[in-house]
């Protein structure tokens, strides 16, 4: 054990001629604890997270559960072109850009406007009533978020209740493909709207009050003051948020779209996500549902990184 | 003075008062919204079924008081297995998760160690590029995890955000601490569980409020990996029955399927599957500016 030794004190006494091997040597063997701690979380790491991305090999062949991974035979870009030049292809691009669009443009926005509604409340009671109650749909479970969508939007739910009083005939809004999109939308704003607010309301409560105050003493009123000192003490955050949110442009969780979507509505409502999950894990293609989850992964990638380039050079502000 | 009041709040004008009023209706609207979902929910739930089922218009109250709709989801046993696996669940799984993930932060917080930027990179990677949803399957199913109730615990054990959120309130943690402790014996694990964690304790305790929610919600796990009826968590048991009664149908449960017909039962399902997470959200409270950061486990 090493007792009583100073562990630290010595770090940088060794001579600088010493081999790197032996350096490397000597600080494995210090911190052999916190290295062994190390190995264990790591070794979750290759198991869970670099297993399946060397898995991601069956993309390239045709497997074959019974053959197992390595003697099913390669295909080279089989599956890739068959993915691109299918008849699904153009269907999940432009439905995963629909609802990231909307995503966009009501998903992001909102909260932000709110956040800056909220912190125009002085009464802090009130405040923190609304918050209290924004943020609570967050922790209800997405399969109930979207059983009571459904429930609500069924033929005899409430919503059709509401529309017959002002005399309209019941619609089955969740059978209806143009609608599906609006629904995704409304019923992830309704969980999300508050929560992502949290984080916009965290920036605007850490802007200097001097600001506001030299703001107030140069004659700016109230909007004014939420447009030179509040939306630009905030845009570092909003602009990190939006790389991510547009970095993530062509990828939609699968949760809420297999629990919201029907045979009826695919047409609209499939995006790549689930499409994996229908191919793959419910179809059995795996090496078809791991190409195309591959296609999307990748594309991903590229894009966070173009946009968080185009970003650090435009306003310093990146992820990495 | 009234003129410094007017510098700081600005309140006084007519545009302004206007602004407040306009803001507060505002609020108050996007909290009805909010809410009459699950208070609607909620009254169904204790209505008589067909007094709802011929109502119309909005529910404002419970229609012709009962509690018949309760009386016959808490008679579906699979309600309760589903509760019994997803509370072992949310025990084993978030305790791992907090012990794994604050292993992690620990060696990420390390100053001088050489192979740490090796380290780092590895499991920031995971966050930006995975295997993707087959692999990862093929993965768990290969360890034999598939339809084992660890397939809901090991896919999700680490998560590297939460790892750096742990690591950045270490961070704050005087060395001082650490260097005498370990003058006066202390080993590399004592260091961890006697000194650093209780010192970042409100972390812990955020993240761990999160992961047991998110545990609690989640159900992607279950779709994937887990076929047997009696190891489905509540939410797949929940969805089955609110969603996907048609598959019911085909196992041929039609007794099932013809009660939750009726729709107040499915509101009653709802309220029973929710409970425990709204009975929690008082103390989630606490933790909301934190819980931003560590949003990423939701379920």
């Amino acid at each position: 054990m090493t007792e009583g030794k100073p562990q630290k004190g010595l770090v940088g006494a060794y001579p600088q001629q010493e081999s790197f091997g032996r350096r490397l040597w000597r600080d494995l063997y210090r911190n052999r604890w916190v290295y062994l701690i190390a190995l264990v979380c790591l070794s979750w790491y290759f198991i869970f997270c670099y297993a399946p991305m060397g898995g991601i090999v069956m993309a390239f062949k045709d497997y074959r559960p019974a053959r197992g991974l390595w003697k099913s035979t390669w295909l080279g870009l089989k599956w890739f072109q068959e993915f691109t030049g299918g008849y699904y292809f153009a269907r999940l691009v432009r439905n995963t850009l629909v609802i990231n669009s909307l995503g966009l443009a009501i998903g992001f926005t909102m909260p932000i406007i709110l956040a800056l509604l909220i912190n125009e409340i002085h009464n802090s009671r009130f405040k923190r009533t609304v918050q209290t109650i924004t943020y609570l749909p967050h922790f209800v479970s997405t399969v109930v978020a979207c059983g009571l969508v459904v429930n609500l939007l069924s033929y005899n739910g409430l919503l059709n209740q509401i529309t017959g009083v002002f005399g309209k005939q019941p619609k089955l809004w969740l059978s209806t493909p143009q609608y599906f999109p609006w629904i995704y939308e409304f019923s992830s704003l309704w969980q999300e709207l508050g929560f992502n607010s949290i984080i916009f309301l965290a920036a605007l409560s850490s802007i200097d009050s001097q600001l506001l105050d030299a703001a107030a003493i140069d004659g700016c009123n109230r909007f004014r003051r939420v447009w030179h000192v509040h939306i630009p003490g905030i845009l570092p955050t909003i602009l990190l948020l939006l790389i991510m949110r547009v970095g993530s442009m062509m990828s939609v969780g699968y949760e809420r779209i297999i629990l919201l979507y029907n045979e009826a509505t695919y047409e609209t409502a499939d995006v790549m996500s689930s499409f994996v999950y229908r191919q793959g894990i419910l179809g059995g293609s795996y090496s078809y549902g791991a190409t195309v989850d591959l296609f999307n992964g990748v594309i991903n990638l590229v894009l966070l990184a173009v946009f968080n380039g185009i970003s650090r050079r435009v306003s310093e502000i990146s992820l990495w | 003075m009234k003129k410094e009041k007017e510098w700081n709040y600005g309140r006084i004008s007519i545009g302004s008062r206007t602004f407040d009023i306009c803001n507060a209706i505002l609020m108050i609207l996007l909290c009805v919204v909010t809410l009459y979902p699950m208070w609607f929910v909620l009254c169904a739930s204790f209505s008589d079924p067909e007094t709802l089922v011929t109502s119309s218009g909005v529910v404002l109250y419970p229609l012709n008081f009962s509690t018949v709709n309760y009386h016959k989801v808490l008679a579906y046993t699979p309600i309760w297995q589903g509760y019994w696996v997803t509370i072992r669940v949310v025990v084993l799984g978030t305790t791992l998760n907090l012990l794994f993930t604050s292993l992690l932060a620990y060696v990420l917080s390390r100053k001088n160690l050489m192979l740490k930027k090796l380290i780092t990179g590895l499991c920031v990677f995971t966050m930006y590029f995975s295997g993707g949803m087959i692999p990862t399957f093929m993965v768990v199913k290969g360890i034999g995890l598939y339809n084992n109730l660890w397939a809901l615990i090991f896919p999700g054990l680490i998560s590297t955000y939460n790892a750096i959120v742990i690591r950045t309130a270490m961070q704050g943690v005087p060395d001082e601490l650490a260097e005498s402790a370990s003058l006066d014996g202390a080993n590399e694990l004592v260091i961890l569980f006697r000194i650093i964690l209780p010192m970042v304790k409100p972390t812990l305790a955020a993240i761990a409020l999160f992961c047991a929610v998110g545990h609690w919600n989640s159900w992607t796990g279950a779709l994937l990996y887990i076929r047997k009826a009696e190891l489905q968590p509540l939410q797949m048991v929940v969805r089955a029955l609110l969603i996907k009664e048609k598959d019911l149908a085909q196992q041929g449960k039609f007794d099932v399927v013809k009660e939750m017909m009726n729709q107040t039962m499915r509101y009653s399902v709802i309220i029973v599957s929710t409970v425990p997470v709204l009975c929690a959200y008082p103390f989630i409270q606490k933790y909301f500016t934190k819980g931003v950061m560590v949003g990423a486990v939701k379920g």
